[in-house]
């Protein structure tokens, strides 16, 4: 019997299932260490045992921001590092203590670069504060008392108090209006190369992620959402699966999806595979990877175009240059494929809706639950589990939050873990945006650039996630790192004459951040370009660039540090070839060189980078490091074999085989120069990324000549 | 009811027979250190050990496994972390979100026993776990930490300021 669409969320309960309430017994829910009373304010808590607990609002998922941000909390409380553990309060909380902890986004490479001020300050007042509980004690005045390793010292009188014997009183003060913040460069704790607190537990298996949560009472759910994107369920036929082991429940989830509930997973999934559903394809049911190419190619010629940037006659220009150069650049759709596939534990009552979850944002997780269960967000809460990776996947949209809410909701007062399986979390990601580039340039008879048009094509990620957000057409998003100027992205090359424009063409694919966003494409299109204008002008690329950066010192120095270190302009080892690339994003300033050779069998192999970031301050370099070596993991997974293509409106890719990813043998080593130049705060964790392929392709042509001007690589060949 | 061995105990368990040794490990045994990542055995998060030989157990259907053989899994690796592997793992602050980590050191540890001394050919050949976060570089200088092969105890930084590199 096939159940009607209509007859949403039909379901059955075999005799055996726990429908009622009442069954959580014993479950520990992760809670703040101290009340609002007893913590010497919202970022810091001492103990009576000199354990000092730091509030980390952002979420920890392998970037390092847990270990950064309590440094900076830290360094300036002067506390015992050896004693400091973290914990993250709750998004409910915040939001009843009217946002105390600011926001919990970590995306963006934000988690230092825009909360170092008052979290320094929540440690920098809790110092204050345990020294003012010292001189009431000792009754002398603060100035005399200095602070130590979480020891108040009165050097005149040879005292000495702890910090966990004064909390108990400095919790009781009233915090100083204004606190000073140390120089950075009078950091000791800070700034420094130091380990991170989060490993011991990802050396033995005791780290529980989203997925590993346990509970009495769990049941747990496989679901499937229609394959073309914007399709509904027609209908599913529940009797067939019903009676397989373990199954609890077969429910349909909002118009598109089905999930199948059963005691474990695995017995969840095999009963899904089993389910029979009939899908209402709409209208997307026929589109394509090619069409979405001839749409953006379309976009290329447009006159609807919205400009991002311009300055000069750019047009105009080229038009009138003895030389002209122009190219055609393509980046395709990509999958995060973090290696936690989505999954969240909803436990549902009338009046309470419960969420655990790994995400990138558990405001907006919050957001989610609320939406979903109907409650306002006072009656649901979030705890925010460690996230097998996140890369953009698990911010800005909570979809598998919603469905674990919808699911759970059907089972009121039972805890319902839901996880994806690969192939769902392949098909129904926020994709990396397709986009073209076509790009032209005019030279001068001395092979000056004399004006420069990047025409971009293609899919806006904030039309597709916060479309009230696009204003006249204008996604800045898009222009990401070409920008005239500014602390997050400027454009460093001195090009008087440019125009910048996109042309928004939005294919039927839902969009999202990906780690390094639009910066990743925009850095391969003007890197590439301008070696092929160095080429055609018959330029070496680093002199071509070092004399367009003459103006920009930070973005050049980043740029030098690389060539010096790599050896530009002497020769490389006998048949390896260098190529160049430098971006300024998310704040901070980053180059690459990177050393290949290609064999006569056109195989590839990438001996090694050099990079350069300049974060401004570093707040911990070996963190810095790691997050470089892993951004050109990421960055030439993408350029050598990231690709998710669209077949009948379909992600046709389903798991890593058909969608590699970069392993162990083509690794290239990594030689990091961290280069914090100081007076600004830039992010790590994404802008290296962007120049990971662009250094990669120029140095495929010296090596070739071959030109690769559409991702990914492993669509072409090298042989010579 | 199936028996199984498992770091070092006999533990029994109700799955049906093809269920994937992996979910019986996680669902009904509660070792939760082995990870989902795949199914399909190409990313290597799930591997144990099955008397010795590194095995990717999300495709192993329970019924394949005896009784008699020898699962140990990243929990029965060590009571305390120490073992060499491991230790090796948090000299170099080998993890970034950690996912695959298990895995990973299930693998270096196989590695090792089979070659103790591998080269960096041999860790490309052994080492195909995926690691999305790319921890690939010091997951490789770990392995060489631990067979002795590598003297430094940290990765070098280069910190360059004004002054010069440091």
């Amino acid at each position: 019997m096939n159940a009607p669409a209509s007859t949403a969320r039909r379901f059955f309960l075999q005799a055996s299932a726990a429908s009622a309430g009442g069954l959580i017994i014993g479950m520990h829910l992760p809670a703040l260490a101290a009340s609002e009373a007893d913590e010497i304010n919202a970022w810091v808590v001492v103990q009576a045992d000199e354990t000092v607990i730091v509030r980390i609002a952002r979420s920890e998922m392998g970037q390092g921001t847990l270990t950064g941000l309590a440094q900076l909390v830290a360094e300036e409380l002067e506390c015992d590092w050896v004693r400091v553990r973290t914990e993250y309060p709750t998004p409910g909380q915040n939001l009843a203590r009217k946002r105390v902890w600011g926001s919990f986004s970590t995306g963006g490479s934000r988690g230092v670069r825009e909360s170092h001020d008052y979290v320094r300050k929540g440690g920098a007042t809790a110092r204050l504060m345990l020294v003012q509980a010292a001189a009431d004690e000792w009754k002398v005045a603060t100035t005399e008392c200095t602070t130590l390793k979480g020891v108040v010292q009165h050097k005149a009188s040879g005292r000495s108090l702890s910090y966990g014997k004064l909390a108990g009183a400095a919790a009781k003060l009233t915090p100083p209006a204004e606190v000073k913040l140390k120089d950075p460069r009078d950091w000791t704790l800070a700034g420094k190369p130091m380990k991170r607190l989060d490993t011991r537990g990802k050396l033995d298996g005791s780290q529980i992620y989203g997925m590993d949560l346990q509970m009495p009472g769990l049941l747990s759910a496989a679901i499937k959402d229609c394959p073309v994107f914007g399709g509904k369920v027609k209908s599913f036929d529940a009797a067939a699966v019903k009676a397989m082991p373990g199954v609890k429940l077969v429910l349909q989830v909002g118009e598109s999806a089905v999930a199948v509930v059963a005691d474990t997973w695995w017995r969840a999934k095999t009963a899904l595979d089993a389910l029979p559903i009939v899908w209402d394809e709409g209208v997307n049911a026929a589109a394509n990877s090619t069409d979405i190419a001839a749409m953006l190619k379309a976009g290329l010629d447009a006159g609807d175009a919205v400009v991002g940037s311009t300055q000069g006659d750019a047009l105009g220009r080229i038009a009138a240059s003895a030389r002209k150069l122009e190219a055609v650049y393509a980046y395709p759709l990509q999958n995060h494929a973090t290696m936690e596939t989505m999954n969240a534990t909803v436990r549902y009552t009338p009046e309470r809706c419960e969420v655990w979850t790994p995400t990138q944002n558990g405001e907006g997780a919050l957001a989610a639950a609320s939406e979903a269960s109907g409650l306002p967000p006072a009656q649901c809460e979030v705890y925010k589990l460690h996230l097998g990776g996140g890369f953009g996947r698990r911010g800005a949209v909570h979809d598998w939050v919603r469905q674990a809410v919808l699911i759970a909701k059907a089972m009121p007062g039972t805890p319902v873990k839901l996880i994806w399986s690969r192939e769902e979390d392949m098909q129904h990601g926020r994709y990396h945006p397709v986009t073209q580039c076509r790009l032209r340039a005019g030279l001068d008879a001395k092979g000056k650039i004399t004006g420069l048009h990047m025409r971009i094509s293609g899919q806006s990620i904030i039309a597709g996630i916060f479309p009230q957000n696009i204003k006249n057409g204008l996604d800045p998003v898009v222009f990401q790192g070409l920008s005239a100027g500014g602390a997050e992205g400027a454009l460093g090359y001195a090009l008087p004459d440019l125009l910048i424009d996109h042309a928004m063409r939005n294919p039927p694919v839902p969009p999202g951040f990906w780690r390094g966003v639009n910066l990743n494409q925009n850095a391969i299109y003007l890197e590439c370009f301008l070696d092929e204008i160095a080429a055609a002008a018959k330029r070496d690329p680093l002199e071509l660039r070092r004399e367009l950066l003459a103006g920009s010192p930070k973005h050049l120095a980043v740029l030098n540090a690389v060539a010096a270190k790599a050896g530009w302009g002497k020769p490389a080892p006998k048949g390896r070839h260098r190529g160049l690339a430098q971006i300024m994003g998310f704040g901070s300033y980053v180059a690459a060189c990177a050393e290949v050779s290609v064999s006569k069998a056109g195989d590839l192999k990438i001996h090694r980078i050099v990079a350069a970031t300049d974060p401004g301050h570093a707040v911990n370099p070996q963190q810095i490091q790691a997050q470089v070596e892993g951004s050109f993991a990421y960055g030439l997974s993408a350029a050598l074999f990231g690709e998710c293509t669209l077949k009948n409106g379909r992600i046709e890719q389903s798991n890593f085989g058909d969608y590699p990813v970069l392993k162990m043998e083509h690794m290239p080593a990594v030689e990091t120069i961290v280069m914090p130049s100081g007076g600004f705060w830039g992010g790590v964790g994404e802008p290296t990324i962007a120049v990971a392929a662009p250094a990669v392709l120029n140095a495929i042509f010296a090596a070739t000549g071959k030109r690769i001007r559409e991702l990914p690589l492993r669509l072409h060949s090298l042989k010579a | 009811m199936a028996q199984l061995n498992v770091n070092g105990k006999s533990r029994s368990c109700d799955a049906e027979p093809e269920t994937p040794l992996l979910w019986v490990l996680r669902e009904q045994l509660g070792l939760t250190g082995t990870k989902y990542g795949c199914g399909i055995a190409q990313c290597g998060a799930c591997t144990v050990h099955i008397d010795g030989v590194p095995t990717r157990s999300c495709v192993r259907p329970l019924s394949t496994v005896s009784a008699t053989e020898k699962i140990v899994t990243i929990e029965g690796l060590s009571p305390d972390a120490s073992h060499v592997v491991q230790k090796a793992w948090d000299a170099l602050d080998v993890p970034q979100c950690g996912f695959c980590q298990s895995g990973m050191i299930m693998a270096a540890v196989a590695l090792l026993k089979a070659k103790p001394k591998p080269s960096d050919a041999d860790i490309d050949a052994a080492m195909t776990n995926i690691c999305r976060c790319g921890t690939y570089n010091r997951v490789r200088a770990a392995i060489h930490l631990a067979a002795g092969q590598l003297q430094r105890k940290a990765i070098p930084i280069t910190i360059q300021t004004e002054g010069g590199a440091a």
